[in-house]
């Protein structure tokens, strides 16, 4: 529901970016989206196109980077992405691990043409 | 062709006004918590039965959110307290900056606790920080025991899950067990607080937790009086 928001926001920062680079074209823009973020990727790239078409951004591309969820685990320091919500370390059964990524929405990356 | 790395995150611009919105509660001593359910779970009567225990003075306020409407404003200004609408006009989620207009009218340093009532909605306000100290997800039995699996990012991110409405168990098919075992499987250190806003079963609890947290955040202590929810039926 809010993904066109968020698209929103992501134009909106592709735009302040863009103005630092005075005369260069933008032509991609990376988003990375983790499981736990609580984006759909489809409704994004929905709501980018929505958002872009007819304006002078109708042919810059989204590229949406997903992310799994990850654990690091204290004893062993392993790290693992979770799988249907085991948390316990695989490595070395302890059961409680810890989270280090998967709730990313972040914008990794652009790819430009300078002038 | 030049590749630019950004790594900032999409949604900087409300990260930073709730980051400076935290910064002015925890200048002020004031706790905010951020409640946030399905439409109908019960957020509502949850936030009058937590007014109508406070005693008469104390230092509470409330924003509520909403698309349309100020009928839950009007409900919960009866108990006497602060009340103030935000009316989203179609946002499905209340954002760092709506707070910070809502709250543009008080002064921090008369609160002691802020609570929000966010828009009902499991899955947009899971996204927006809104300078909380704590999330905190309301979940009606009447809603199906699987929502931590459905909805996990919200199950991650709340510190504690209410489970409400427990007076209707004998009326649906709701596992509370399995319930409580699915939001520890998205959240493993999730607190968790039965109670029935009709009957007040289990709202001591939820009032002691509520204490624990201001005395962590606040500096006068709201837990003096004694909490008086008898309802009457």
């Amino acid at each position: 529901m809010h993904e066109l928001g968020i698209a929103h926001s992501v134009i909106e920062a592709v735009q302040a970016e863009a103005a630092r680079h005075p005369g260069a074209v933008v032509r991609k823009v990376a988003v990375t989206v983790g499981d736990l973020a609580g984006i759909d990727p489809q409704a994004l790239a929905f709501g980018f196109e929505a958002l872009t078409a007819g304006t002078e951004w109708q042919s810059l591309v989204l590229e949406i980077l997903t992310r799994p969820r990850m654990h690091r685990c204290p004893a062993c320091e392993f790290e693992f992405r979770v799988v249907d919500y085991q948390f316990a370390c695989p490595q070395c059964g302890a059961p409680r691990t810890e989270c280090i990524g998967g709730d990313e929405l972040e914008l990794a990356y652009l790819e430009m043409e300078e002038a | 062709m030049n590749r630019v790395p950004l790594e900032k995150k999409v949604l900087s611009e409300n990260d930073r006004i709730a980051g400076q919105l935290r910064e002015r509660f925890r200048e002020h001593g004031v706790l905010c918590l951020n409640l946030i359910s399905s439409p109908g779970a019960g957020k509502t009567l949850l936030l009058e039965r937590t007014l109508e225990g406070f005693a008469p003075g104390t230092r509470v306020a409330v924003l509520t959110g909403d698309i349309q409407t100020d009928n839950d404003a009007k409900r919960l200004a009866r108990a006497g307290f602060p009340v103030r609408q935000i009316t989203t006009g179609g946002a499905c989620h209340l954002d760092a900056r709506m707070i910070e207009r809502g709250l543009a009218e008080w002064r921090l340093e008369d609160l002691d606790l802020l609570l929000i009532e966010n828009v009902g909605n499991l899955v947009c306000p899971a996204s927006y920080d809104l300078g909380e100290a704590a999330k905190i997800v309301v979940l009606s039995v009447a809603e199906g025991e699987d929502k931590p699996l459905k909805y996990p990012s919200i199950f991650f991110k709340s510190a504690l899950l209410v489970l409400n409405k427990i007076d209707l168990l004998p009326y649906v098919p709701f596992r509370i067990e399995e319930a409580r075992e699915n939001a520890r499987r998205v959240h493993p250190e999730m607190e968790i607080i039965e109670v029935s806003c009709t009957t007040g079963e289990g709202l001591d609890v939820w009032r002691r937790w509520l204490d624990q947290w201001c005395r962590r955040s606040c500096r006068r202590d709201i837990s003096t009086q004694p909490h008086a929810v008898e309802i009457s039926h």
